[in-house]
């Protein structure tokens, strides 16, 4: 597999750490762009995000990513695989910046963790949630082969993804409350910890991913 | 089962090599930093963060250069500071592959800084970093006041407070250094990082004077850190991060094996 992955860039941040990990998994040719015709000959799209929810949502909407990311989603059926502030736009609403409207292709929300936030014995939890964090994985899919469940990965968010339909959650993170940490559905992945930050196994979910026809 | 404490190796750079300091002063060479990043990585660390410690000298070029070589090929969370000055400064680094940029005397001249910078690239993204230093005690309470220029120049600021207004300004992390301890190896000052980990909701990396494995298992379960950094105990191969995370895992505390 690998062919052509398109990372979508709408301006918010560094997207070099998701392509070279991209790259180092074999991912053949990796596009950062917003390009829709690019877009359209990818193989695969990757729709990234870091910051603040309220500027993100401005910057997908401006440069009409969401058109691009809904056709390549729902039209195309590429495999897309969503990263943190990327898969919390997928949602329809997040708490953050007093309130903004997302992309409405998850029903959901995303919502503030909490402060203070306690785990289940009292004790007090920093926000941003940040560092490695154990993924349980809810059900089977392809993008989990070889790696095992309650492995550890890199997190780093104050936000967390409340999905309606529970049957779509594809792996949970604790931590004072569960919050959804991946969301699976046809050729939808999203992910809220970052793979491109969290070593091996983060390494081995993108290679799982560039291998990946879409199908569960 | 819960997140785990960190533990970050600390590469002090200076003209594209790594250094450690001896209280900032007696300078020894350890190595290329690329590689050592990579040794890291491979080794488990948590993060990896790159203190450029003469940037505010000089030419920034080197740096920026070595910090895209790392983005390259180390897959964990990198931070990168040292003469980091502006929102152009922060956007530079971040374009260069640093996941987090740690903002230290220039929070100290324009705290505004933090808080456009976090607005601008998010909370997440900006760390503050804390130079603290022991000066006496008021009302029989030890008092922790802010130091620049390696701990040389007093700035009269009282650290915990700082933490605490770093926080309201939106810094997404506290990298703590005791300038009393770095580079002493008699293990972290407690008393200051549990008075600013319990000051703030943010995450607190404890650093600065770590030894042995017990001051790092001290710094977690007494001073309450979030994580824990130390630079020479790793770059001179007396102890390998899977040793320091069996000795903390040993010990109670939770870690990435």
């Amino acid at each position: 597999m690998g062919g052509k992955v398109a990372v979508i860039d709408y301006g918010m941040g560094n997207l070099h750490s998701v392509a070279s990990a991209l790259e180092h998994v074999g991912a053949g040719e990796v596009l950062v762009t917003h390009d829709a015709a690019v877009i359209a000959e990818a193989d695969r799209v990757v729709f990234p995000g870091v910051g603040a929810i309220r500027d993100c949502m401005a910057e997908i909407r401006r440069l009409r990513c969401d058109e691009l990311l809904r056709s390549a989603l729902v039209e195309q059926h590429k495999p897309v695989l969503a990263i943190c502030v990327g898969m919390q736009a997928l949602l329809q609403r997040s708490d953050e910046n007093e309130g903004v409207d997302c992309l409405s292709l998850i029903d959901g929300e995303v919502r503030y963790f909490g402060n203070p936030l306690t785990d289940s014995e009292g004790t007090r939890l920093k926000v941003p949630h940040m560092g490695w964090n154990e993924v349980q994985q809810m059900k089977a899919h392809p993008l989990w082969a070889g790696i095992a469940d309650r492995t550890r990965f890199y997190f780093v968010h104050s936000y967390y993804v409340a999905a309606t339909d529970r049957e779509m959650v594809a792996a949970s993170v604790d931590y004072g409350v569960s919050a959804d940490a991946a969301l699976a559905r046809d050729n939808l992945f999203a992910v809220q910890f970052h793979p491109e930050k969290s070593a091996t196994a983060g390494l081995t979910l993108l290679k799982n991913f560039v291998n990946w026809n879409g199908q569960c | 089962m819960a997140l785990a404490k960190r533990i970050i190796p600390c590469l002090d750079v200076e003209n594209g090599r790594v250094v450690k300091g001896v209280n900032f002063v007696d300078i020894r060479d350890a190595g290329d930093p690329v590689e050592i990043a990579q040794r890291y990585n491979d080794q488990g660390a948590d993060e990896v963060t790159f203190l450029d410690i003469t940037a505010s000298h000089e030419g920034r070029d080197t740096t920026v250069h070595t910090v895209e070589r790392i983005a390259e090929q180390v897959f964990i969370p990198l931070t990168v500071g040292g003469g980091i000055r502006s929102v152009d400064d922060i956007r530079t680094m971040l374009n260069a592959g640093a996941d987090k940029v740690s903002i230290n005397t220039a929070a100290i001249h324009n705290p505004e800084l933090v808080r456009d910078a976090a607005q601008r690239f998010g909370s997440q993204c900006i760390v503050v970093a804390i130079d603290a230093k022991r000066v006496g005690d008021v009302d029989g309470q030890p008092r922790y006041e802010i130091f620049t220029h390696g701990g040389r120049k007093p700035t009269g600021i009282d650290a915990v407070a700082w933490a605490r207004k770093m926080a309201d300004l939106g810094a997404g992390e506290i990298l703590l250094t005791s300038m009393d301890r770095d580079g002493t190896k008699n293990g972290f000052e407690l008393g200051v990082t549990r008075a600013i980990t319990d000051a703030v909701e943010i995450p607190v990396i404890a650093s600065g004077g770590v030894g042995n494995l017990d001051h790092l298992v001290d710094g977690v379960l007494e001073g309450g850190a979030d994580a824990v950094l130390a630079a020479s105990i790793f770059h001179f191969g007396e102890y390998t991060v899977p040793e320091a995370k069996a000795y903390m895992a040993a010990r109670g505390i939770e870690v990435r094996l």
